[in-house]
Protein backbone atom coordinates (compact mmCIF):
# COMPACT_ATOMS: atom_id res chain seq x y z
CA UNK A 1 0.00 0.00 0.00
CA UNK A 2 1.41 3.37 -1.06
CA UNK A 3 2.04 5.87 1.76
CA UNK A 4 -0.20 8.80 0.82
CA UNK A 5 0.61 11.05 3.75
CA UNK A 6 1.49 14.63 2.81
CA UNK A 7 5.21 14.21 3.54
CA UNK A 8 5.45 10.89 1.71
CA UNK A 9 3.80 12.31 -1.41
CA UNK A 10 5.97 15.43 -1.39
CA UNK A 11 9.07 13.21 -1.04
CA UNK A 12 8.09 11.46 -4.29
CA UNK A 13 7.49 14.81 -6.03
CA UNK A 14 10.39 14.73 -8.52
CA UNK A 15 9.64 11.22 -9.74
CA UNK A 16 5.93 11.93 -10.08
CA UNK A 17 6.53 15.14 -12.05
CA UNK A 18 9.09 13.51 -14.35
CA UNK A 19 6.63 10.74 -15.20
CA UNK A 20 3.79 13.20 -15.62
CA UNK A 21 5.43 15.72 -17.96
CA UNK A 22 7.56 13.34 -19.99
CA UNK A 23 10.46 15.77 -19.64
CA UNK A 24 13.61 15.67 -17.54
CA UNK A 25 14.17 19.20 -16.32
CA UNK A 26 17.67 18.39 -15.04
CA UNK A 27 18.82 18.47 -18.68
CA UNK A 28 18.51 22.24 -18.65
CA UNK A 29 20.45 22.91 -15.47
CA UNK A 30 23.86 24.42 -16.21
CA UNK A 31 25.44 24.28 -12.78
CA UNK A 32 25.49 27.09 -10.23
CA UNK A 33 22.18 29.00 -10.31
CA UNK A 34 21.87 28.94 -14.11
CA UNK A 35 19.46 26.98 -16.23
CA UNK A 36 19.07 27.24 -19.99
CA UNK A 37 15.62 28.74 -20.54
CA UNK A 38 15.79 28.77 -24.33
CA UNK A 39 16.96 25.16 -24.43
CA UNK A 40 13.93 24.24 -22.32
CA UNK A 41 11.60 26.16 -24.66
CA UNK A 42 13.24 24.51 -27.70
CA UNK A 43 12.74 21.09 -26.10
CA UNK A 44 9.02 21.30 -26.85
CA UNK A 45 10.11 20.60 -30.41
CA UNK A 46 7.35 22.79 -31.88
CA UNK A 47 8.01 25.78 -34.10
CA UNK A 48 5.46 28.60 -34.14
CA UNK A 49 4.15 27.34 -37.50
CA UNK A 50 3.62 23.87 -36.01
CA UNK A 51 1.87 25.37 -33.02
CA UNK A 52 -0.44 27.30 -35.32
CA UNK A 53 -1.23 24.10 -37.19
CA UNK A 54 -1.94 22.17 -33.98
CA UNK A 55 -4.13 24.98 -32.66
CA UNK A 56 -6.02 25.12 -35.97
CA UNK A 57 -6.82 21.41 -35.52
CA UNK A 58 -8.57 22.43 -32.28
CA UNK A 59 -10.20 25.51 -33.92
CA UNK A 60 -8.12 27.73 -31.66
CA UNK A 61 -6.56 31.04 -32.62
CA UNK A 62 -7.11 33.61 -35.37
CA UNK A 63 -9.39 35.53 -33.03
CA UNK A 64 -10.68 38.94 -34.13
CA UNK A 65 -8.80 42.14 -33.31
CA UNK A 66 -11.52 44.66 -32.56
CA UNK A 67 -11.07 48.43 -32.56
CA UNK A 68 -12.82 49.99 -29.56
CA UNK A 69 -13.79 53.26 -31.21
CA UNK A 70 -16.23 54.46 -28.58
CA UNK A 71 -13.96 53.59 -25.69
CA UNK A 72 -11.17 55.41 -27.52
CA UNK A 73 -13.50 58.41 -27.88
CA UNK A 74 -14.17 58.30 -24.14
CA UNK A 75 -10.44 58.11 -23.36
CA UNK A 76 -9.85 61.14 -25.61
CA UNK A 77 -12.47 63.09 -23.64
CA UNK A 78 -10.32 62.42 -20.56
CA UNK A 79 -7.00 63.22 -22.29
CA UNK A 80 -5.31 66.44 -23.33
CA UNK A 81 -5.66 67.61 -26.94
CA UNK A 82 -4.01 65.33 -29.50
CA UNK A 83 -3.68 62.52 -27.00
CA UNK A 84 -5.59 59.24 -26.82
CA UNK A 85 -4.20 56.27 -28.76
CA UNK A 86 -6.50 53.95 -30.71
CA UNK A 87 -7.45 51.07 -28.43
CA UNK A 88 -7.77 47.56 -29.92
CA UNK A 89 -8.76 44.38 -28.16
CA UNK A 90 -7.97 40.80 -29.15
CA UNK A 91 -11.21 38.89 -28.67
CA UNK A 92 -9.75 35.75 -27.16
CA UNK A 93 -13.13 34.88 -25.66
CA UNK A 94 -14.03 33.61 -29.12
CA UNK A 95 -11.63 30.68 -28.69
CA UNK A 96 -13.22 27.33 -27.79
CA UNK A 97 -13.54 27.35 -23.96
CA UNK A 98 -13.77 31.15 -23.97
CA UNK A 99 -10.29 32.46 -23.25
CA UNK A 100 -6.70 32.63 -24.47
CA UNK A 101 -6.02 29.70 -22.14
CA UNK A 102 -7.20 27.42 -24.97
CA UNK A 103 -3.89 28.16 -26.70
CA UNK A 104 -2.03 27.17 -23.58
CA UNK A 105 -3.98 23.98 -22.97
CA UNK A 106 -4.04 22.75 -26.55
CA UNK A 107 -0.30 22.21 -26.90
CA UNK A 108 -0.16 20.27 -23.63
CA UNK A 109 -3.14 18.12 -24.52
CA UNK A 110 -1.83 17.47 -28.03
CA UNK A 111 1.55 16.52 -26.62
CA UNK A 112 0.00 14.27 -23.95
CA UNK A 113 -2.01 12.48 -26.63
CA UNK A 114 1.06 12.06 -28.82
CA UNK A 115 3.02 10.54 -25.93
CA UNK A 116 0.21 8.08 -25.25
CA UNK A 117 -1.14 9.42 -21.96
CA UNK A 118 -4.77 8.48 -21.27
CA UNK A 119 -5.67 11.70 -19.52
CA UNK A 120 -4.54 15.10 -18.30
CA UNK A 121 -4.64 16.84 -14.93
CA UNK A 122 -4.52 20.57 -14.30
CA UNK A 123 -4.39 22.49 -11.03
CA UNK A 124 -6.29 25.71 -11.58
CA UNK A 125 -9.26 27.70 -10.34
CA UNK A 126 -9.25 29.72 -13.52
CA UNK A 127 -10.15 29.65 -17.20
CA UNK A 128 -7.32 27.22 -17.78
CA UNK A 129 -9.39 24.36 -16.33
CA UNK A 130 -12.11 24.83 -18.93
CA UNK A 131 -9.45 25.13 -21.62
CA UNK A 132 -7.84 21.82 -20.67
CA UNK A 133 -11.24 20.14 -20.34
CA UNK A 134 -12.24 21.49 -23.76
CA UNK A 135 -9.09 20.32 -25.55
CA UNK A 136 -9.17 16.96 -23.73
CA UNK A 137 -12.76 16.51 -24.94
CA UNK A 138 -11.64 17.14 -28.51
CA UNK A 139 -8.65 14.80 -28.17
CA UNK A 140 -10.64 12.03 -26.51
CA UNK A 141 -8.57 12.20 -23.31
CA UNK A 142 -9.84 12.09 -19.76
CA UNK A 143 -9.41 15.18 -17.64
CA UNK A 144 -9.24 16.09 -13.96
CA UNK A 145 -9.23 19.71 -12.81
CA UNK A 146 -8.18 20.47 -9.23
CA UNK A 147 -9.49 23.76 -7.83
CA UNK A 148 -8.92 25.85 -4.73
CA UNK A 149 -12.57 26.75 -4.39
CA UNK A 150 -14.00 27.13 -0.89
CA UNK A 151 -13.22 28.85 2.38
CA UNK A 152 -13.52 26.88 5.64
CA UNK A 153 -17.25 27.69 5.78
CA UNK A 154 -17.69 25.94 2.45
CA UNK A 155 -18.47 29.20 0.64
CA UNK A 156 -17.08 29.39 -2.87
CA UNK A 157 -16.29 32.37 -5.05
CA UNK A 158 -19.07 32.52 -7.68
CA UNK A 159 -16.45 32.94 -10.39
CA UNK A 160 -14.69 29.70 -9.38
CA UNK A 161 -17.97 27.79 -9.07
CA UNK A 162 -18.79 28.81 -12.61
CA UNK A 163 -15.45 27.50 -13.81
CA UNK A 164 -16.18 24.18 -12.07
CA UNK A 165 -19.51 24.04 -13.89
CA UNK A 166 -17.88 24.69 -17.23
CA UNK A 167 -15.22 22.01 -16.64
CA UNK A 168 -17.94 19.48 -15.77
CA UNK A 169 -19.95 20.56 -18.81
CA UNK A 170 -16.91 19.71 -20.94
CA UNK A 171 -16.61 16.26 -19.40
CA UNK A 172 -13.96 16.79 -16.74
CA UNK A 173 -13.87 15.56 -13.17
CA UNK A 174 -13.53 18.51 -10.82
CA UNK A 175 -11.85 18.07 -7.43
CA UNK A 176 -12.51 21.03 -5.15
CA UNK A 177 -10.47 21.99 -2.10
CA UNK A 178 -10.45 24.60 0.62
CA UNK A 179 -7.82 27.33 0.72
CA UNK A 180 -4.17 26.34 0.89
CA UNK A 181 -1.10 25.65 -1.21
CA UNK A 182 -1.08 22.00 -0.09
CA UNK A 183 -3.45 21.48 -3.03
CA UNK A 184 -0.25 20.53 -4.82
CA UNK A 185 0.01 17.28 -2.85
CA UNK A 186 -3.51 16.32 -3.96
CA UNK A 187 -2.46 16.96 -7.56
CA UNK A 188 0.64 14.79 -7.15
CA UNK A 189 -1.42 12.00 -5.61
CA UNK A 190 -3.87 12.12 -8.52
CA UNK A 191 -1.03 12.14 -11.06
CA UNK A 192 0.44 9.08 -9.40
CA UNK A 193 -2.90 7.30 -9.08
CA UNK A 194 -4.00 7.88 -12.68
CA UNK A 195 -0.70 8.08 -14.61
CA UNK A 196 -2.12 11.11 -16.44
CA UNK A 197 -0.10 13.95 -17.97
CA UNK A 198 0.48 17.04 -15.83
CA UNK A 199 -0.97 19.77 -18.02
CA UNK A 200 0.64 22.36 -15.79
CA UNK A 201 0.15 26.01 -16.63
CA UNK A 202 3.90 26.41 -16.48
CA UNK A 203 5.38 23.81 -18.83
CA UNK A 204 7.11 25.01 -22.01
CA UNK A 205 4.23 23.48 -24.01
CA UNK A 206 1.73 25.80 -22.37
CA UNK A 207 3.81 28.94 -22.77
CA UNK A 208 4.82 28.12 -26.33
CA UNK A 209 1.10 27.85 -27.08
CA UNK A 210 0.61 31.51 -26.15
CA UNK A 211 3.32 32.64 -28.57
CA UNK A 212 0.79 32.37 -31.40
CA UNK A 213 -1.27 35.07 -29.69
CA UNK A 214 1.53 37.63 -29.77
CA UNK A 215 2.40 36.60 -33.31
CA UNK A 216 -1.19 37.13 -34.46
CA UNK A 217 -1.38 40.56 -32.82
CA UNK A 218 1.66 41.72 -34.81
CA UNK A 219 0.40 40.22 -38.08
CA UNK A 220 -3.14 41.56 -37.70
CA UNK A 221 -1.88 45.07 -36.94
CA UNK A 222 0.38 44.98 -40.01
CA UNK A 223 -2.42 43.75 -42.27
CA UNK A 224 -5.05 46.17 -40.98
CA UNK A 225 -3.08 49.22 -40.00
CA UNK A 226 0.08 48.83 -42.01
CA UNK A 227 2.19 49.10 -38.88
CA UNK A 228 3.07 47.46 -35.59
CA UNK A 229 1.29 48.28 -32.35
CA UNK A 230 3.16 50.75 -30.14
CA UNK A 231 2.10 49.14 -26.88
CA UNK A 232 0.69 45.73 -25.96
CA UNK A 233 -0.84 45.41 -22.50
CA UNK A 234 -1.08 41.97 -20.85
CA UNK A 235 -2.95 41.07 -17.69
CA UNK A 236 -0.31 39.53 -15.45
CA UNK A 237 -0.84 36.83 -12.82
CA UNK A 238 1.30 33.70 -13.11
CA UNK A 239 3.24 35.36 -15.93
CA UNK A 240 2.44 32.93 -18.76
CA UNK A 241 0.14 35.28 -20.65
CA UNK A 242 2.74 38.02 -20.77
CA UNK A 243 5.68 35.69 -21.41
CA UNK A 244 4.05 33.82 -24.28
CA UNK A 245 2.61 36.95 -25.90
CA UNK A 246 5.93 38.78 -25.68
CA UNK A 247 7.83 35.86 -27.18
CA UNK A 248 5.32 35.70 -30.04
CA UNK A 249 5.61 39.43 -30.72
CA UNK A 250 9.40 39.17 -30.77
CA UNK A 251 9.25 36.15 -33.08
CA UNK A 252 7.21 38.32 -35.44
CA UNK A 253 9.94 40.95 -35.25
CA UNK A 254 7.61 43.35 -33.45
CA UNK A 255 9.17 45.70 -30.92
CA UNK A 256 5.97 46.96 -29.28
CA UNK A 257 6.45 48.00 -25.67
CA UNK A 258 5.17 45.27 -23.37
CA UNK A 259 3.32 46.45 -20.31
CA UNK A 260 2.03 44.12 -17.59
CA UNK A 261 -1.11 45.03 -15.64
CA UNK A 262 -2.50 43.51 -12.45
CA UNK A 263 -5.40 44.30 -10.15
CA UNK A 264 -4.08 45.78 -6.92
CA UNK A 265 -4.89 43.41 -4.04
CA UNK A 266 -2.25 44.84 -1.73
CA UNK A 267 -2.73 43.77 1.88
CA UNK A 268 -4.66 40.58 1.13
CA UNK A 269 -2.87 37.30 1.85
CA UNK A 270 -3.42 34.71 -0.89
CA UNK A 271 -3.32 31.74 1.49
CA UNK A 272 -5.67 33.34 4.02
CA UNK A 273 -8.94 31.55 4.69
CA UNK A 274 -10.58 34.69 6.15
CA UNK A 275 -9.61 36.83 3.17
CA UNK A 276 -10.33 34.25 0.45
CA UNK A 277 -13.83 35.59 -0.25
CA UNK A 278 -12.93 39.23 0.35
CA UNK A 279 -11.07 39.28 -2.95
CA UNK A 280 -13.29 40.25 -5.84
CA UNK A 281 -10.76 39.01 -8.36
CA UNK A 282 -9.58 35.43 -8.34
CA UNK A 283 -6.83 36.05 -10.90
CA UNK A 284 -5.03 38.82 -12.75
CA UNK A 285 -4.03 40.35 -9.45
CA UNK A 286 -0.84 41.34 -7.64
CA UNK A 287 -1.20 38.42 -5.22
CA UNK A 288 -0.07 36.18 -8.07
CA UNK A 289 1.67 38.72 -10.28
CA UNK A 290 4.39 39.81 -7.87
CA UNK A 291 5.37 36.47 -6.26
CA UNK A 292 5.44 34.68 -9.62
CA UNK A 293 7.64 37.42 -11.11
CA UNK A 294 10.04 37.23 -8.16
CA UNK A 295 10.06 33.44 -7.94
CA UNK A 296 8.65 31.84 -11.11
CA UNK A 297 9.86 28.41 -10.04
CA UNK A 298 7.52 28.02 -7.07
CA UNK A 299 4.97 26.49 -9.45
CA UNK A 300 4.08 22.83 -9.99
CA UNK A 301 7.03 22.09 -12.31
CA UNK A 302 10.76 22.33 -11.43
CA UNK A 303 11.37 25.21 -13.86
CA UNK A 304 8.56 27.46 -14.98
CA UNK A 305 8.40 28.52 -18.60
CA UNK A 306 6.51 31.65 -17.52
CA UNK A 307 9.21 34.23 -16.75
CA UNK A 308 7.55 37.64 -17.14
CA UNK A 309 10.51 39.71 -15.90
CA UNK A 310 12.41 38.68 -19.02
CA UNK A 311 9.93 40.63 -21.15
CA UNK A 312 8.03 43.16 -19.05
CA UNK A 313 9.10 46.75 -19.71
CA UNK A 314 6.64 48.38 -17.36
CA UNK A 315 4.31 46.95 -14.71
CA UNK A 316 1.21 48.84 -13.61
CA UNK A 317 -1.66 48.15 -11.25
CA UNK A 318 -5.30 49.16 -11.46
CA UNK A 319 -8.03 48.97 -8.82
CA UNK A 320 -10.81 46.39 -8.64
CA UNK A 321 -13.43 49.13 -9.04
CA UNK A 322 -11.72 50.45 -12.17
CA UNK A 323 -11.77 47.01 -13.81
CA UNK A 324 -15.44 46.46 -12.99
CA UNK A 325 -16.19 49.92 -14.36
CA UNK A 326 -14.30 49.38 -17.62
CA UNK A 327 -16.02 45.99 -18.03
CA UNK A 328 -19.36 47.78 -17.95
CA UNK A 329 -17.99 50.39 -20.38
CA UNK A 330 -17.08 47.59 -22.78
CA UNK A 331 -20.68 46.33 -22.65
CA UNK A 332 -22.37 49.76 -22.74
CA UNK A 333 -20.16 51.46 -25.32
CA UNK A 334 -18.96 48.60 -27.49
CA UNK A 335 -21.68 45.99 -27.12
CA UNK A 336 -19.15 43.45 -25.89
CA UNK A 337 -20.10 41.63 -22.70
CA UNK A 338 -16.97 39.92 -21.34
CA UNK A 339 -15.67 38.54 -18.05
CA UNK A 340 -14.04 41.07 -15.72
CA UNK A 341 -10.64 39.54 -14.89
CA UNK A 342 -9.42 39.65 -18.49
CA UNK A 343 -10.31 43.34 -18.61
CA UNK A 344 -7.59 44.23 -16.12
CA UNK A 345 -5.34 45.13 -19.03
CA UNK A 346 -8.21 47.06 -20.65
CA UNK A 347 -8.59 49.30 -17.60
CA UNK A 348 -4.85 49.95 -17.74
CA UNK A 349 -4.92 50.56 -21.51
CA UNK A 350 -7.77 53.06 -21.13
CA UNK A 351 -5.49 55.21 -18.96
CA UNK A 352 -2.22 54.48 -20.79
CA UNK A 353 -3.83 55.52 -24.10
CA UNK A 354 -4.38 58.99 -22.68
CA UNK A 355 -0.59 59.56 -22.51
CA UNK A 356 -0.08 58.40 -26.10
CA UNK A 357 -0.63 60.30 -29.35
CA UNK A 358 -3.91 59.86 -31.25
CA UNK A 359 -2.20 58.07 -34.14
CA UNK A 360 -0.58 55.48 -31.89
CA UNK A 361 -1.90 51.97 -31.34
CA UNK A 362 -2.40 50.22 -28.00
CA UNK A 363 -3.51 46.59 -28.00
CA UNK A 364 -5.22 44.76 -25.17
CA UNK A 365 -4.42 41.16 -25.97
CA UNK A 366 -7.33 39.27 -24.42
CA UNK A 367 -10.96 39.04 -23.48
CA UNK A 368 -12.55 36.15 -21.57
CA UNK A 369 -16.03 34.65 -21.63
CA UNK A 370 -18.69 35.77 -19.19
CA UNK A 371 -21.61 33.96 -17.63
CA UNK A 372 -23.33 33.22 -14.33
CA UNK A 373 -20.94 33.89 -11.45
CA UNK A 374 -18.27 35.20 -13.76
CA UNK A 375 -19.65 38.62 -14.47
CA UNK A 376 -19.50 42.01 -12.75
CA UNK A 377 -23.01 41.76 -11.33
CA UNK A 378 -22.64 38.52 -9.33
CA UNK A 379 -19.11 39.48 -8.32
CA UNK A 380 -20.19 42.86 -6.99
CA UNK A 381 -23.27 41.32 -5.41
CA UNK A 382 -21.10 38.69 -3.71
CA UNK A 383 -18.69 41.37 -2.49
CA UNK A 384 -21.57 43.36 -1.01
CA UNK A 385 -22.88 40.22 0.74
CA UNK A 386 -19.39 39.80 2.22
CA UNK A 387 -19.48 43.27 3.72
CA UNK A 388 -17.36 45.01 1.10
CA UNK A 389 -18.40 48.64 0.67
CA UNK A 390 -19.23 49.50 -2.95
CA UNK A 391 -19.44 53.21 -3.73
CA UNK A 392 -18.71 55.76 -6.43
CA UNK A 393 -15.67 57.89 -5.73
CA UNK A 394 -11.97 58.16 -6.43
CA UNK A 395 -10.43 54.73 -7.05
CA UNK A 396 -7.24 55.76 -5.26
CA UNK A 397 -9.19 55.50 -1.98
CA UNK A 398 -10.05 51.81 -2.56
CA UNK A 399 -8.82 49.42 0.14
CA UNK A 400 -8.72 45.81 -1.14
CA UNK A 401 -10.88 43.57 1.03
CA UNK A 402 -12.76 46.54 2.50
CA UNK A 403 -14.01 48.63 -0.39
CA UNK A 404 -14.58 48.68 -4.11
CA UNK A 405 -14.60 52.20 -5.44
CA UNK A 406 -16.22 52.67 -8.82
CA UNK A 407 -14.80 55.76 -10.53
CA UNK A 408 -17.22 58.71 -10.22
CA UNK A 409 -15.90 59.79 -13.64
CA UNK A 410 -13.83 57.84 -16.19
CA UNK A 411 -11.02 60.41 -15.89
CA UNK A 412 -10.41 59.10 -12.36
CA UNK A 413 -9.15 55.76 -13.68
CA UNK A 414 -5.41 55.72 -13.05
CA UNK A 415 -2.54 53.28 -13.32
CA UNK A 416 0.08 52.96 -10.61
CA UNK A 417 3.59 51.97 -11.59
CA UNK A 418 5.15 49.11 -9.70
CA UNK A 419 8.85 49.57 -8.94
CA UNK A 420 10.11 47.11 -11.55
CA UNK A 421 13.73 47.53 -10.48
CA UNK A 422 12.74 46.54 -6.96
CA UNK A 423 11.04 43.39 -8.31
CA UNK A 424 14.15 42.68 -10.41
CA UNK A 425 16.38 42.97 -7.33
CA UNK A 426 14.04 40.61 -5.45
CA UNK A 427 14.27 38.17 -8.37
CA UNK A 428 18.07 38.31 -8.22
CA UNK A 429 18.04 37.76 -4.46
CA UNK A 430 15.76 34.75 -4.87
CA UNK A 431 17.79 33.26 -7.73
CA UNK A 432 21.13 33.75 -5.98
CA UNK A 433 20.01 32.32 -2.66
CA UNK A 434 23.03 31.26 -0.66
CA UNK A 435 25.37 31.19 -3.70
CA UNK A 436 26.45 34.84 -3.61
CA UNK A 437 30.15 34.05 -3.28
CA UNK A 438 30.18 31.35 -5.96
CA UNK A 439 28.64 33.24 -8.89
CA UNK A 440 30.28 32.68 -12.28
CA UNK A 441 30.17 34.96 -15.32
CA UNK A 442 27.57 32.57 -16.74
CA UNK A 443 25.42 33.09 -13.64
CA UNK A 444 25.65 36.86 -14.11
CA UNK A 445 24.60 36.51 -17.75
CA UNK A 446 21.67 34.35 -16.61
CA UNK A 447 20.58 37.00 -14.10
CA UNK A 448 20.77 39.72 -16.76
CA UNK A 449 18.42 37.66 -18.95
CA UNK A 450 16.14 36.77 -16.06
CA UNK A 451 15.63 40.43 -15.21
CA UNK A 452 15.92 41.98 -18.70
CA UNK A 453 18.55 44.32 -17.25
CA UNK A 454 22.29 44.86 -17.67
CA UNK A 455 25.55 43.77 -16.09
CA UNK A 456 25.96 46.90 -14.00
CA UNK A 457 22.47 46.51 -12.53
CA UNK A 458 22.97 42.82 -11.72
CA UNK A 459 26.44 43.25 -10.20
CA UNK A 460 25.23 46.12 -8.04
CA UNK A 461 22.18 44.14 -6.90
CA UNK A 462 24.34 41.13 -6.06
CA UNK A 463 26.82 43.28 -4.14
CA UNK A 464 23.95 44.66 -2.05
CA UNK A 465 22.76 41.19 -1.02
CA UNK B 1 -31.73 8.28 1.02
CA UNK B 2 -29.48 8.00 -2.02
CA UNK B 3 -29.64 4.96 -4.27
CA UNK B 4 -26.83 3.04 -5.89
CA UNK B 5 -25.94 4.74 -9.21
CA UNK B 6 -27.16 8.18 -8.08
CA UNK B 7 -24.86 11.12 -8.88
CA UNK B 8 -23.61 12.39 -5.51
CA UNK B 9 -20.98 14.53 -3.81
CA UNK B 10 -18.54 13.25 -1.19
CA UNK B 11 -16.26 15.05 1.24
CA UNK B 12 -12.94 14.24 2.93
CA UNK B 13 -10.42 15.81 5.24
CA UNK B 14 -7.10 15.83 3.38
CA UNK B 15 -5.00 17.29 6.18
CA UNK B 16 -5.90 17.93 9.80
CA UNK B 17 -4.86 21.34 11.17
CA UNK B 18 -1.75 19.91 12.86
CA UNK B 19 -0.64 18.31 9.56
CA UNK B 20 -0.82 21.53 7.55
CA UNK B 21 2.08 23.52 6.10
CA UNK B 22 3.86 25.65 8.68
CA UNK B 23 4.08 28.51 6.16
CA UNK B 24 0.33 29.19 6.31
CA UNK B 25 -1.32 32.15 8.03
CA UNK B 26 -2.92 31.20 11.37
CA UNK B 27 -6.52 31.68 10.14
CA UNK B 28 -5.93 29.02 7.48
CA UNK B 29 -3.82 26.65 9.57
CA UNK B 30 -6.50 26.42 12.25
CA UNK B 31 -8.80 24.66 9.73
CA UNK B 32 -8.37 21.29 8.04
CA UNK B 33 -7.69 21.07 4.29
CA UNK B 34 -10.96 19.68 2.89
CA UNK B 35 -11.87 18.19 -0.46
CA UNK B 36 -15.14 17.59 -2.33
CA UNK B 37 -15.58 15.20 -5.26
CA UNK B 38 -18.54 13.93 -7.29
CA UNK B 39 -19.36 10.57 -8.76
CA UNK B 40 -21.80 7.68 -9.23
CA UNK B 41 -22.69 6.15 -5.85
CA UNK B 42 -21.74 2.49 -5.50
CA UNK B 43 -24.25 1.47 -2.79
CA UNK B 44 -27.49 2.74 -1.24
CA UNK B 45 -26.61 5.22 1.50
CA UNK B 46 -27.84 8.18 3.52
CA UNK B 47 -26.18 11.56 4.08
CA UNK B 48 -23.22 11.22 6.46
CA UNK B 49 -22.42 7.62 5.48
CA UNK B 50 -18.95 6.62 4.32
CA UNK B 51 -19.39 5.64 0.68
CA UNK B 52 -17.56 4.85 -2.52
CA UNK B 53 -18.17 6.60 -5.85
CA UNK B 54 -16.89 6.20 -9.37
CA UNK B 55 -15.88 9.61 -10.67
CA UNK B 56 -16.21 11.13 -14.12
CA UNK B 57 -12.85 9.71 -15.23
CA UNK B 58 -13.63 6.28 -13.76
CA UNK B 59 -11.64 6.56 -10.53
CA UNK B 60 -12.90 4.96 -7.33
CA UNK B 61 -12.99 7.48 -4.47
CA UNK B 62 -14.19 7.14 -0.90
CA UNK B 63 -15.62 9.78 1.41
CA UNK B 64 -18.58 11.02 3.42
CA UNK B 65 -21.78 11.44 1.45
CA UNK B 66 -22.69 15.15 1.69
CA UNK B 67 -25.05 15.83 -1.21
CA UNK B 68 -27.44 13.82 -3.38
CA UNK B 69 -27.97 14.92 -6.96
CA UNK B 70 -25.76 18.03 -6.51
CA UNK B 71 -26.34 20.91 -8.88
CA UNK B 72 -24.98 24.40 -9.45
CA UNK B 73 -26.74 27.22 -7.68
CA UNK B 74 -24.66 30.20 -8.77
CA UNK B 75 -26.26 32.92 -10.83
CA UNK B 76 -26.05 36.62 -11.56
CA UNK B 77 -26.47 37.79 -7.97
CA UNK B 78 -28.77 40.47 -6.63
CA UNK B 79 -29.39 43.82 -8.28
CA UNK B 80 -26.36 46.09 -8.18
CA UNK B 81 -27.82 49.44 -9.30
CA UNK B 82 -24.35 50.95 -9.66
CA UNK B 83 -23.83 48.79 -12.74
CA UNK B 84 -26.79 50.48 -14.44
CA UNK B 85 -25.48 53.88 -13.36
CA UNK B 86 -22.07 53.25 -14.93
CA UNK B 87 -23.75 52.44 -18.23
CA UNK B 88 -25.75 55.68 -18.18
CA UNK B 89 -22.74 57.75 -17.10
CA UNK B 90 -20.42 56.63 -19.84
CA UNK B 91 -23.04 56.79 -22.57
CA UNK B 92 -23.84 60.35 -21.56
CA UNK B 93 -20.19 61.38 -21.56
CA UNK B 94 -19.38 59.62 -24.82
CA UNK B 95 -22.49 60.36 -26.86
CA UNK B 96 -23.77 63.52 -25.13
CA UNK B 97 -26.88 62.03 -23.49
CA UNK B 98 -30.25 63.33 -24.74
CA UNK B 99 -28.96 66.61 -26.16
Amino acid sequence: MMDNSYNAIMARKNDIIRNAVGMDYSEFERGGITFDYEAMMDATGYTIEELQRVQAMFSIGNTPLIELKNLTALARKCASKGKGARIFIKDEASNPSGSFKARRACTSVYHAKKLGYKGVIAATSGNYGAAVACCAAMAGLKCIVVQECYDSKGIGQPEIIEKARKCEALGAEVVQLTVGPELFSTVLQLLEETGYFNASLYTPFGIAGVETLGYEVAMQCRERLGKDPDVVVCTNAGGGNLTGTARGLRKAGCSAKIIGASVNLKGLHMASDDQFNRKSFTTGHTGFGVPYAVDPDHSDVPRSAARPLRYMERYVTVTQGSVFYITECLASLEGLEKGPAGNTSLAAAFRLAQDMDEDQIIVVQETEYTGAGKHINPQLSFARQNGIEIIFGDPKDEIPGKSIILPAHPSLIQVNDMDLDHIRRSRIKRAVGSHKDELTDEDIRYLIEETNSNEEFVRKAVAEL
Amino acid sequence: MAKKSDWVQIHNIVLNPEERSSALPEDTKSHPLEVWMKGWLQQDAKLGDEVEVITRVGRRAKGTLVDERPYFRHGYGELVPEVLMIGEMVRNITFGGDE
